[in-house]
């Protein structure tokens, strides 16, 4: 489903991602851990396209994103993505935040985009939710939304970037259950956390990163119960 | 009481001066917009040749007088591209393209303003830039861009009574045709500055209505 070889991503001189290669297969859900700056976002980010590469390449269900001709909206429409920080569209409500780009893309009338929505929100727990504004939700329900919104596009591929980071503890859970639930639905995820709970219990592969570089990975059992690597082990010690 | 008969006497010819202002301005204002929306996507976009040339018209227009943009636009153009130009064309024109360079930096700033997550959340559905940008970048930019615009408008509305130098009959030029003939300079003159006073009161008021009602 994903190919990346040799990704190299810089800015500047500073070299962000240094070799990076990566094969994600269908219904397989890979979480990358890693120090904070070691390039995990950046990495994500190339993924859909967000950031270009400065070399190597990546391929998308066999369709290369690194090629200048390719149809980068074509792509994305294939490849849900999560942020930190939610990005819901204020101006819209939580239901408008859905049907936008499923009316746009997909041409669904209105009717049809809300039927889409409100499935999604029941999925979500956020049905009754549909017409307020993004502004009145706490930070577990926006992200709620805000996969909700990812899943709108019916996509193959879910990327998340620290979807719980910016969360009080108490809401973790929630959104924590959302992932678990899509993970056993199937959807092939690319999820880049701090919470190793999750990354054990619900991975099937966990890669751990550094300074550019994928420096370890293997099953979760493997990173966190034997880990080969001096800098995998000391970043463990240091967050379980 | 001679206050009042003047008042009376060149009130019909002020007001006339003034729906030709309000004239000016409401066209003016509009090609401005249209013209700094351009402008200002222009340059939070990433097309080089088109960012040189809209520094290159935004620099030029705010680097030079109001009244030398309207003396080239009226007597410049026309002389050496042979053509007439109708005094309140040319004065609609020259508002409008004074404007535009202010509002394009304001449509620029409001843009900039909202958080890049914003815009890539967007992207990463699907949606095209175009799409992003008219659906939520622009809805939310122009919220923040209301008081800086309406700012703008209210100076281009003052900045209409140079056009008094190329012999539109806006609302200065009325003040100084009643004056030529009553001689009473001071009491016209404070006429004049009350019609101003007015309208900019009223635009403000309704500003603060228009903020309002979008928050
Ligand atoms: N737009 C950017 N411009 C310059 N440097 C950047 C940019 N984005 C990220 N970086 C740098 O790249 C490195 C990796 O960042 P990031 O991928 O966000 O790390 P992580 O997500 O693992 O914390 C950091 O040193 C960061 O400062
Ligand atoms: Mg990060």
């Amino acid at each position: 489903m994903i190919e990346v070889q040799n990704l190299k991503k810089s800015y500047g001189i500073h070299e962000v991602l240094k070799d990076i290669d990566l094969h994600v297969k269908k219904n397989e859900v890979v979480c990358i851990i890693g120090p904070s700056g070691s390039g995990k976002s950046t990495l994500l980010r190339c993924l859909n396209g967000l950031e270009s590469a400065t070399a190597g390449s990546i391929s998308i269900e066999k369709v290369e994103l690194t090629n200048k001709k390719a149809n980068i909206n074509k792509i994305r429409e294939n490849i849900g993505m999560v942020f930190q920080s939610f990005n819901l569209f204020p101006n819209l409500s939580v239901l408008k935040n859905i049907t936008l780009a499923p009316m746009y893309i997909k041409k669904l009338k209105n009717g049809e985009a809300e039927h889409l929505a409100l499935n999604l929100l029941g999925q979500v727990g956020l049905r009754e939710k549909a017409n307020v504004n993004p502004d009145t939700l706490s930070g577990g329900q926006k992200q709620r939304v805000a996969i909700a919104r990812a899943l709108a596009m019916q996509p193959n591929i879910m990327l998340f970037d620290e979807p719980t980071s910016a969360l009080d503890p108490e809401m973790v859970g929630e959104v924590l259950n959302v992932m678990k639930k899509l993970a056993k639905e199937g959807m092939t995820m690319v999820v880049v956390t701090h919470e190793m709970g999750f990354a054990r219990e619900v991975s099937d592969r966990v890669l751990f990163m550094e300074d550019g570089r994928i420096i370890e990975e293997g099953s979760p059992e493997q990173i966190f119960e034997k880990p080969t690597q001096k800098r995998t082990q000391s970043f463990l010690e240091k967050v379980l | 009481m001679d206050f009042f008969k003047l008042f009376e006497a060149s009130l019909p010819a002020l007001l006339a001066g003034l729906v030709l202002t309000l004239k000016i301005i409401s066209v003016g204002i509009i090609v401005a917009v249209i013209i700094g929306l351009v402008l200002g996507i222009i340059n939070v976009g990433h097309n080089k040749i088109l960012k040189l040339i809209a520094k290159l018209y935004i620099d030029l227009v705010r680097g030079t007088p109001l009244l030398v943009q309207v003396f080239f636009i009226y007597f410049g153009l026309p002389s050496v591209l042979n053509f007439k130009l109708d005094a309140m064309l040319a004065g609609i024109i020259a508002i409008g393209i004074n404007a535009s360079a202010y509002i394009s930096e304001i449509i620029r700033a409001g843009i900039k303003s909202i958080d890049s997550g914003q815009m890539e959340a967007a992207r990463s559905l699907g949606l095209p830039y175009g799409v992003s940008m008219r659906k939520v970048i622009l809805p939310q930019a122009f919220k923040r861009m209301i008081p800086p615009l309406v700012n703008q408008f209210i100076i281009s509305l003052k900045d209409t009574s140079i056009l008094s130098s190329i012999g539109v009959i806006e609302l200065t030029s009325s003040g100084q045709i009643i004056i030529a003939s009553s001689f009473k300079a001071f009491q016209v003159w404070i006429m004049v500055g009350i019609l101003y006073f007015m309208v900019i009161e009223i635009l403000t008021l309704l500003s603060s209505r228009l903020e309002r009602w979008v928050s």
